[in-house]
């Protein structure tokens, strides 16, 4: 699964050979990340978030499996076992902020991999499989997210888990048993924090899994690139190693030294004070706010304020509460239909100056919003600008960009990635004469132009 | 086009529940309607500053004013250990505090622990050892006086809000709160840095009230910073060895990046495209 120039793996020792004929393991990592895979010339910066995501993915199973080992997954020690961890395993402190602070940072770095898809089109065909893996993983990432919290069981641990685990009771007729089958209780308790921390600790191999699924489907049809051009031919392409690998490295220091900073430094900022306070059934805290990455769904859901009604006839059709929840969840159910809502056959926003403009003054803008209003208390005027927020964002998906993909007209696309980088391509002034940039490939043969699987 | 038409209605249709059920009735609220009430008490919260010069052990190169953990510990001892537990700290631990290992056991053997005898079922009590925690406290008034080991890291701006809390106590203003009806209820206490103003415990402490064992000066402000200082110690002890971790790690990441910028820079050097 790649560009027939793909440079092929070649076992130089006996070694190497052996293991090659026997398991063929270095030839997947060749070809997955290595010199094997070609990868378009013209990649920028927005393009590292996929290996800093996965990079992530492995500092919190990493940090997680150890601080597991000196964790206990019961409502009366679980709290105490984190101040042991803090105060007395060995650099256990440096191991809870990096996993604390390592879940926000997947998460930014989630959301630019996201936004990059959003403004660069990467959800559009051939790649739409990976766009819905990805929607998958990020539904995972925020399950998980969400039983994490819970298990240091302090004050925001306890009442997230009964408000999240409450939005199940909004369903109709079977939402409070569903509720009460989900937490194995009435309440937050033991039960609930044991199975937690049971999936806790599995999901994160689930979405290793869904992972592998996302990479091979983006070898089938390869990466994407700025310009939304296809690849061509090979002047096109690098080899992932060692141009991107470097490249890569580079992104992972930059990030790294912000995420050491935050770790270090303030290693609080992200959190909330209440989770410090053990929980307590008996005391709510004044202001419930889940962690900040889930602050614009939140917005979402606080957004529906009025029941359904039938005017003037008081008949309730649907609760404020169950509007919320169908909202909350089909705001990201909604990205799984995002492939055929933008029908534009041009990918990259660069060329889209309708589009563009919808994404940097109205969607980017939407998003400020509710993150800001998911974070503030439940009083005017937030409570008015996420319903107006809300709006927008639906009808940005669902609307806007059904309609702007029909009328639009783009802007003329470059011939090729060649042609955008360098500025020309002979093989657009001579098409197929069998010579492109670069010289050497020129026998290349017309299927090559087509991944070669 | 059916995902694209269904898409368009399903979009309309949600946004038109949201505009005409939510939006509206609370926009129009929220303009006409009564205003929110507030309770009389959030007129005299102010806002508290910290210590003047703040911490020690403030800024990324702050470090613990060792002397200064000592005090607050005496303070702890002989004031706020009647209510407080300290649950999740050792006896151990108060050798971070600079006292030698022959100090900590004395110390620990002043304070009596509560344990359950395993032969007999009955509780007893014990002269604590160095491995022993900060033991329990009864309270024997209204409510749960909150255990201190965390509670600089359970406030917004912790340190700060425990030495303002210590000295935010009076009156409030006679004529502010004869104008809004504002009565500290019977029990409680007035304390202008306290969230909602009326705090269940007395003020603690009062000028001299500490005589500190290294004769440092002990007006209310300076037990109130020292016992501040210390209970950011009792909830974050490894707060200096992590920054200075932090450093090492800075520079050593400073340090691979730049090496990793030159490297992605040599790499693709011979791609840019040439100047003709």
């Amino acid at each position: 699964m790649s560009f027939a120039w793909a440079k092929q793996y070649e076992p130089q020792s006996a070694f190497t050979k052996w293991i090659d004929e026997k398991l063929p393991l270095p030839r997947l990592v060749y070809n997955a990340v290595g010199a094997g895979y070609p990868v378009p010339r013209n990649l920028n910066y927005m393009w590292n978030f996929g290996v800093l995501a996965g990079f992530f993915l492995v500092v919190q199973i990493v940090t997680g499996v150890v601080l597991a080992m000196h964790y206990a997954a019961n409502g009366l020690v679980a709290f105490a076992t984190v101040e042991h961890i803090m105060r007395d395993v060995n650099y256990g402190w440096m191991l809870r902020y990096a996993h604390a602070n390592g879940a926000s940072f997947f998460f930014i770095v989630i959301y630019m991999h996201i936004f990059r898809g959003f403004f660069y089109s990467s959800y559009k065909a051939p790649r739409e499989m990976i766009w819905l893996l990805g929607v998958v993983i990020f539904l995972l990432m925020m399950a998980t997210a969400f039983m994490g919290y819970v298990l240091p069981w302090g004050q925001m641990s306890f009442w997230g888990a009964q408000v999240i685990t409450g939005l199940f009771g909004a369903i109709p007729l079977v939402g409070e048993p569903i509720q009460v089958w989900i937490l194995g209780g009435y309440a937050p308790d033991n039960a609930a924090l044991n199975r937690f921390f049971s999936l806790h600790f599995l999901l994160p191999f689930v979405i290793a899994g869904v992972v592998i699924l996302h990479i091979w489907a983006l070898h089938i049809p390869g990466s994407s690139n700025p310009t939304g051009v296809e690849v061509k031919q090979e002047s096109d392409t690098v080899p992932f190693h060692p141009y991107y690998t470097a490249k890569d490295g580079f992104g992972l220091g930059v990030v790294l030294i912000l995420f050491a900073a935050m770790v270090f430094f303030l290693p609080n900022a992200l959190g909330h004070p209440d989770n410090y306070i053990e929980a307590n059934p008996l005391s709510t805290p004044a202001h419930i706010v889940p962690e900040w990455y889930f602050w614009p769904f939140y917005a979402i859901l606080r957004a529906f304020t009025g029941d359904l009604t039938i005017p003037f006839t008081g008949i309730v059709l649907v609760p404020a509460k169950l509007l919320g929840v169908i909202a909350m969840f089909g705001s990201i159910l909604l990205w799984f239909i995002l492939p055929w809502l933008d029908k534009s056959p041009v990918r990259s926003g660069h060329y889209r100056p309708l589009f563009r403009k919808f994404f940097w003054f109205g969607l980017i803008p939407t998003m400020a919003v509710l993150f800001y209003c998911g974070g503030a208390p439940a009083e005017e005027p937030y409570v008015v600008l996420s319903q107006v927020a809300t709006a927008y964002y639906f009808l940005h998906f669902l609307v806007v960009l059904p309609i702007i993909s029909q009328i639009e007209v783009p802007k003329p696309l470059p011939f090729s990635i060649t042609e955008a980088v360098l500025g020309k391509d002979k093989t657009a002034e001579a098409p197929r004469a069998g010579s492109v940039d670069g010289g050497d490939t020129g026998t290349a043969p017309e299927g090559s132009l087509q991944p070669a699987e | 086009m059916t995902i694209r038409l269904g898409g368009i209605i399903a979009g309309l249709a949600i946004t038109a529940v949201l505009v005409l059920w939510s939006l509206l009735p609370g926009a129009y609220n929220y303009a006409f309607g009564p205003a929110p009430e507030k309770q009389p008490s959030y007129a005299f919260y102010e806002h508290g500053h910290g210590p003047e010069g703040g911490f020690a052990f403030d800024g990324v190169f702050g470090k613990w004013d060792v002397a200064q953990l000592q005090r607050g510990y005496q303070v702890y001892k002989e004031v706020c250990k009647s209510c407080h537990s300290l649950k999740y700290v050792a006896f151990r631990d108060l050798q971070q505090l600079g006292y030698t290992e022959a100090e900590v056991q004395a110390e620990a053997a002043s304070w009596t622990i509560p344990f359950k005898d395993p032969t007999t079922g009955e509780t007893a009590e014990a002269p604590g050892k160095p491995t022993d925690y900060f033991p329990p406290v009864y309270y024997a008034g209204q409510g749960v006086p909150p255990d201190l080991s965390l509670i600089t890291k359970a406030r917004h701006d912790g340190p700060n809000y425990v030495y303002d809390l210590m000295l935010g106590y009076g009156e409030p203003d006679p004529a502010k709160a004869a104008k809004v009806g504002f009565e500290v209820p019977d029990g409680l206490y007035f304390n202008k840095h306290f969230p909602n103003v009326n705090i269940a415990m007395p003020a603690p402490l009062s000028d001299g009230q500490v005589t500190y064992a290294d004769g440092a000066p002990n007006t209310t402000k300076d037990m109130a910073k020292d016992v501040a200082a210390f209970l950011t110690w009792t909830a974050e002890p490894k707060l200096v060895e992590r920054r200075q971790t932090g450093w090492f790690v800075l520079g050593f990441l400073l340090f691979a990046t730049s090496l990793a910028f030159l490297s992605y820079k040599q790499i693709w050097a011979g791609l840019k495209p040439k100047k003709k």
